[in-house]
This record gives structure tokens, sequence and C-alpha cells, in this order.
């Protein structure tokens, strides 16, 4: 019974809390449990709550017993990013630099979770800051793809697409900064969606780039994205850059989910080159069902796109550079005292260097590079112009598509250490991720197969226009029930079962 | 192309507060060359015609009335600081010697 639990959908699991016939604490105690079981071997979460979750999930219970209105999701157990301060929860967001620390404050998506009665699990592991695509740069050590303990589960939020595939949470908090919410996705056969910039709140999620940063949903369907969203999503005064749009029911998308008319733009320069076969072969697949049920594939250029990864990498490193200056030793986190003492700066560049990983450095000198005095125009200035390019293509591509497509990444999960000695070969594999958040607009990632040639799961990614995050719920559902009718059965279910024999495959240990 | 030197990096660990062992220094150099010579391309591309974007949506300043909100007590505010005095953050010398 318990572990049937852990493979309920949060829509589901929202439906039998309600009716009653499961309590909050069976639930959570279920996925803590799976936790236990699973979690040495995928090592997706930094912290388990699971004291504090077990007396939120009690006090749930309490409140239904009582008769009091409650949001449909509460009681359901959610994962968050170490990225997101949570009061009375650890936030590292993977970095030495902030071990062992507790904020004094929740990150708004935190109270709108907690004032709904979602009860928070635990951290999920990611990469330092955010920064990579692989989860191979968290200070905490790597997660584990749970379609294949030996590969990436996605970065910068591997944690929490891992828990989510591996059936530790049924959802979770993610963040994109350059796909680390749908790259994640798109190798563990889940779903994750990066909302249009400003649509959820940034108070509290600890940034890597300001401009570039958004707060969004990772789950195993559609649905339960939606759900999330509507929950996480609107207008945060303590958030300047949030915007004040009232939004519509993004579950209501889903339950309208229909394709037809639709005018779906295939993306000329996200395909082909460099994109592996199996990868292509299921993208296809997608569109045929997709054309099949009405929709109107077309194809649409953005020229521009060949130069995203370079202004990307221009733009992030020196907004990092500047977001992680914070990380001084006085006001939180790691102090170093450097050998015969030395002046506040001494200790702060010792601090650094001890609590910063290779990652991070690397970003933050580049980033200092790319705006320092006689090249800020070159570098920062040019890759800001290049911004407004990919946005122009953007605006022309929507004026004949309601939504464009491509592969979520040019490959399925790799190998652990087969890229973290070359930065530059991890960088070009965010390719097809990080046009959307250079320009603002929303993107969704969902499975849409396993590629034939490594049996690892390939996702496909839908973009909208700004504000119109709700369409890509709807083609995101279309498409997931066209694909679940023709298997047959969900990709998940077709995941290694992890079982607790399995745990000792590897001797990474859960923190 | 981008002729990054290890007496550049030097400075730019500098300017970032970072004390760089040499043989970061020495990594750093080859991999910020090799990075940057890729990245550079957006300078062919970003011709003066081109307005720069520094922000995904248009927007505005935000103001708020300038009354006291929710703050965070000085106990809270200090309980994450590596060194405190109970009501003001602790830190180690400002100037060196020489200064």
């Amino acid at each position: 019974m318990t572990t049937d639990l852990t493979r309920l959908t949060a829509d589901a699991l929202a439906i039998k809390l309600s009716s009653g016939e499961v309590s909050s604490v069976e639930a959570t105690q279920a996925h803590l449990d799976r936790i236990a079981a699973v979690d040495g071997s995928v090592h997706a979460f930094l912290h388990v709550a699971s004291d504090s979750a077990l007396a939120e999930a009690a006090d749930i219970d309490r409140r239904r017993a009582a008769g009091e209105e409650l949001h449909p999701l509460a009681g359901v157990p959610i994962a968050i990013k170490d990225v997101i301060v949570t009061k009375g929860m650890p936030t590292t967001s993977g970095s030495k630099i902030l071990e062992g620390w507790v904020p004094p404050y929740d990150a708004t998506v935190m109270t709108k979770l907690r004032a709904a009665g979602l009860v928070s699990i635990g951290k999920t592991n990611m990469d330092e800051f955010a920064m990579g695509s692989s989860t191979e740069h968290s200070a905490y050590g790597p997660t584990h793809n749970p379609w294949d303990l030996e590969r990436i589960p996605g970065g910068s939020g591997g944690g929490s697409a891992a828990a989510v595939a591996a059936f530790e949470a049924p959802f979770a908090l993610g963040s994109d900064t350059g796909g680390s919410i749908r790259q994640p996705a798109h190798v563990t056969g889940t779903v994750g969606l990066k909302p249009t910039y400003g649509g959820v709140s940034r108070y509290g999620a600890i940034a890597l780039a300001s401009s570039l940063d958004q707060i969004g949903p990772v789950s195993r369907t559609v649905l339960d994205s939606a759900l999330l969203h509507d929950v996480i999503g609107g207008h945060d005064p303590r958030d300047s850059t949030s915007l004040t749009d009232v939004w519509p029911s993004f579950a209501e998308a889903v339950r309208n989910a229909d394709v037809a008319g639709l005018r779906i733009g295939v993306i000329t320069e996200l395909q082909g080159d460099g994109f592996q076969p199996g990868v292509m072969e299921r993208f296809r697949e997608a569109l045929a069902l997709l054309e099949g049920a009405g929709a109107i594939i077309t194809e649409v250029a953005l020229p521009s796109v060949e130069h995203a990864i370079a202004a990307y990498y221009l733009i992030m490193p020196a907004e990092a550079s500047s977001n992680l200056a914070k990380f001084d030793s006085v006001r939180f986190g790691l102090r170093v005292n450097p050998k015969g003492g030395g002046t506040v700066e001494d200790v702060m560049s010792a601090t650094r260097e001890q609590g910063f990983g290779a990652e991070a450095k690397r970003r933050i000198i580049l980033g200092t590079y790319a705006l320092s005095a006689g090249y800020y125009d070159a570098y920062y200035g040019s890759a800001q112009k290049v911004r407004t390019l990919v946005q122009r293509d953007f605006a022309a591509a929507f004026a004949n598509a309601d939504v464009l497509v491509s592969p979520t990444a040019p490959t399925t999960a790799f190998k652990l250490g087969e890229k973290t000695g070359d930065p530059l070969s991890m960088y070009l594999n965010d390719i097809a991720t990080i046009p959307a958040n250079l320009a603002g607009i929303p993107g969704i990632s969902v499975p849409v197969g396993l590629a034939a040639e490594d049996g690892l799961p390939v996702g496909i990614q839908f973009l909208a226009p700004a504000r119109e995050d709700a369409r890509l719920y709807g083609v995101a559902a279309a498409l997931e029930a066209l694909l679940e009718q023709k298997w047959g059965h969900t990709l998940l279910s077709q995941a290694p079962d992890l079982s607790p024999s399995e745990m000792n495959a590897t001797d990474e240990g859960a923190v | 192309m981008s002729e990054i030197t290890q007496e550049q990096v030097t400075h730019l660990a500098s300017l970032a507060r970072i004390a760089l062992t040499p043989e970061e220094i020495v990594s750093l150099t080859s991999e910020l060359g090799s990075i940057m010579d890729h990245v550079a391309t957006v300078t062919e591309v970003a011709t003066p015609d081109v307005p720069a974007t520094s922000h995904p949506i248009p927007l505005q300043n935000v103001f708020r009335d300038d009354v006291v909100g929710q703050t965070l007590t000085a106990e809270e505010a200090l309980a994450g600081a590596p060194d405190h005095d109970g009501s003001r953050f602790r830190v180690t010398a400002i100037l060196g010697e020489e200064q």
C-alpha cells in the first residue's frame, strides 16, 4: 500500500487525500520511505526534512478532520530545489560557502506552498549556484539519473528531476536560467516548465543571473506541473520584476487541451547537425502525432539562435559575478581566516577561494572579465544586442506560429564525468533551451519516448510568446495524452525499479 | 584571438576577491581563452544599428509607499553570521598596516 502511494500523480494523491481515503501522514511517510530506500543510489536530496514534513502532514490531517476548507493540493508532499530559501530547512544552493545555513525567511514560492498546505519533504541537489547542466558541479556530489545510475540527471536542477523520476516526490520546484528545469526533464523522462519571465516571484531564489532566472514546476505529468504553477504563480510586490498580470488557470488549460488548428513552428536551426538520431526520431514521431490530431506543422527560422549561446555565456557570468559578490563572509555562510590573520578583504578572498567550486570561480572570473573596463562594450554590450536579435527572431516566428517546437537538448543523458573536463562542450549542450531565457518567453519539456540507440528518455520542447504559458500546457497535455494512448502506459512506468537491492550500486551517500 | 594572460587572470581574481592558487590561475587562463574565442563571435553580429536589451520583458521601476513592513529582527538577521556581537556583524580589520 505505502509503495503504491509514491506511484500516484500529485493530482491523484490530492483526490485520495480530500476524500479521506489516505492521510497526509501516510502519503508523506510513503515518500520518506521511498527516499530512504533509493536515495542512497540516486542522491537527489541534500536535506530530507522528515520531522518537519511529518509534523506539517499531521497538521493538515488535523485541519481536514476538523472540517477546515483546504486547498485541493493540501497534504501532498513536494521537493524543493536547494536554490530556494526555506525557513527552518538548510539552504546551500549546492555550495560549500553556504553549508549549514538556515535562512531566517521563506522565498515567496515557499510562502505560497505553505499557505496551500503542501508538505515540503526536503531540498534537492543542484549544480553549485545553478551553474551547470549535469549536477556534477554540486559541492555535495552528483545526482544519478534514475534511468541509468552512471548517467547525469541533467542540470542544474538534476535533483528535482531525479526525485520526481525516482518516485521520491510527486512534484518539485525547479529554477531555469538557461534550461535548468527543461533539460533535466528531457534526460529523466519528466515534465518541466520555465514560466514567462516575471510569472513566478524570484524573491528568495538565490540569484544566478537575475535577468534570466525563473522558478517553475517539475513533475511526472503535465497536469501536475499546471496545478503547481497555479499555486506559485502571480504578482509579488517583493520582486520588482514580477508581472502584475492576472493569469488563467493552467490546470484548466490542461483539461481543455486541444491542438486542432494550432500552428506549430518547427525551429529549423534546432535539428539535424549535432542532434542524436534517436532524439530526432522521437521528435519527428511526436510531430506526426500532433499533425494527425489536427495541428498545422510549419517550419520557422531563428537565424540568431546560433549566437545565443555566446551571448548567454557573457550575460549569465556577468550577472553571476555581481550576484555572487554577496558571499563575502560577513552576513552568512562560511568564513575562512587566512594564516596570520589579515584584513576583511583578505578574509573575503580566502573564504571565496575555499567556499566556491571550480565552475563558480570560472564563471565569476569570466563575468568579471566581460564587465571590466575596455571590454564591456565589446562583450557585454554586444551580448545584449544579440539578445535583441533573438527577441526579434521570436517575434517574427510567432507571427506565423502559435507555438514553436524543438528537441529539448541535442542528446540523451551523457555519462557522469564525460564532459567535466571540457567546460565549453558542456555549455554547447544548452543550445535549445537558452534562447527562451534570453527572450523571457515560456518553455516546457515533455517526454516523447526513449531513444532507440541507448534506451534513454527524450524530451520535446514547446515555446510560446511571453505571457502565453497556458498554450504550452495545452499542447503538452494533448501530446502526452496521444503518446500514452499509443504506448498504453506512461513513459516513467518503464524506468528501472531501483529496488533496494540496487542501493549499493554506487557509493554515493545521501547527505 | 582572445589573448588572455596569467597576469590578467590574476588581476581579475583580485577584483573578484578570490585568492586563486597558482595552479588555478594557469588552468583558468587557458579555459578562459577558449571560452572567449567562442563567445567573442557576438561582436560580429552586434552592429551599431541594433539596440541593446538588458531585460526580457519591458518593465518600469516599481515604488512602494514608505511605510515599515515586515522585516527581520536583529537576532534573525545575525543568526547566520560567522561572527557578531549581538547587535552587529563583526569583521576583522578594515585597513591593513600599509594603509
